[in-house]
């Protein structure tokens, strides 16, 4: 078995009206449990404005777990946060377990991009990763393979 | 305690079949229960049962069936 560099690359998407639903339903718990204080406060606006970017934060931390491949004890939701800037774009942001998957797998930074439309919110994230031990082979330095499907 | 496990995975679980035809042992996420679902699931077992998983237990091998979440509400419930 080679190493290299290879690309590791995550998707999901989640449904803008569960989101809503679990606010309806468990209010504070919910968003407190999930989700960082800076994604609460990106999300602003109308319920059904803040329910799709919830969404996709949500959609966007099931994709990171896609990438960082923790195989047992899985990392805190708030741990992996989507970092919105001024400008509009997003980065992500890891502490905690999950900064340390990222580091043994040897991620460099996870980039990542959201979406929503018609009630569905989607995210994909990528990274490069170093000296993937999983990586069977490549061309050149650099493999690109998937983590999980939708 | 099994019945109010079903009862939550029912109203929660957002399964595509109805969760009487799971088995005890039978995995949920493969039955059809996303990680969205499963934090509404924990949220309501939660409430249910007046307790709160520690963040040690929130893997999917907590919520994976009806007898890993038994397992896991009555070693909590126990403390």
């Amino acid at each position: 078995m080679s190493s290299g560099t290879s690309i590791r690359v995550g998707a999901d998407l989640v449904m803008v009206d569960q989101v809503a639903d679990s606010i309806a339903c468990f209010g504070d718990r919910y968003l407190r449990r999930v989700y960082t204080d800076h994604e609460i406060d990106s999300c602003g606006g109308a319920p059904s404005v803040a329910s799709a970017g919830l969404a996709a934060r949500f959609a966007a931390k099931e994709a990171a777990l896609k990438v960082l491949r923790p195989t047992g004890h899985r990392p805190q939701w708030r741990s992996i946060e989507v970092r919105r800037h001024d400008g509009g774009w997003c980065t992500m942001s890891l502490s905690g377990y999950a900064a340390e998957l990222a580091t043994q797998a040897g991620l460099g930074e996870l980039a990542v991009s959201l979406t929503h439309e018609e009630g569905i919110a989607a995210a994909v994230v990528v990274a490069l990763c170093q000296d993937d031990p999983g990586c069977e082979d490549h061309v050149g330095d650099l493999v690109f393979e998937s983590a999980g499907g939708l | 305690m099994d019945e109010k496990i079903r009862t939550i995975l029912t109203e929660h679980g957002r399964f595509p079949i109805d969760v009487a035809t799971i088995g005890d042992d039978e995995d949920l996420f493969a039955a059809g229960m996303t990680s969205h679902a499963s934090v509404n699931v924990m949220l309501a077992l939660e409430e249910e049962f007046d307790m709160e998983f520690p963040e040690s237990m929130l893997n999917k091998g907590t919520f994976e069936s009806v007898t890993a979440i038994r397992t896991a509400l009555a070693g909590l419930t126990a403390s």
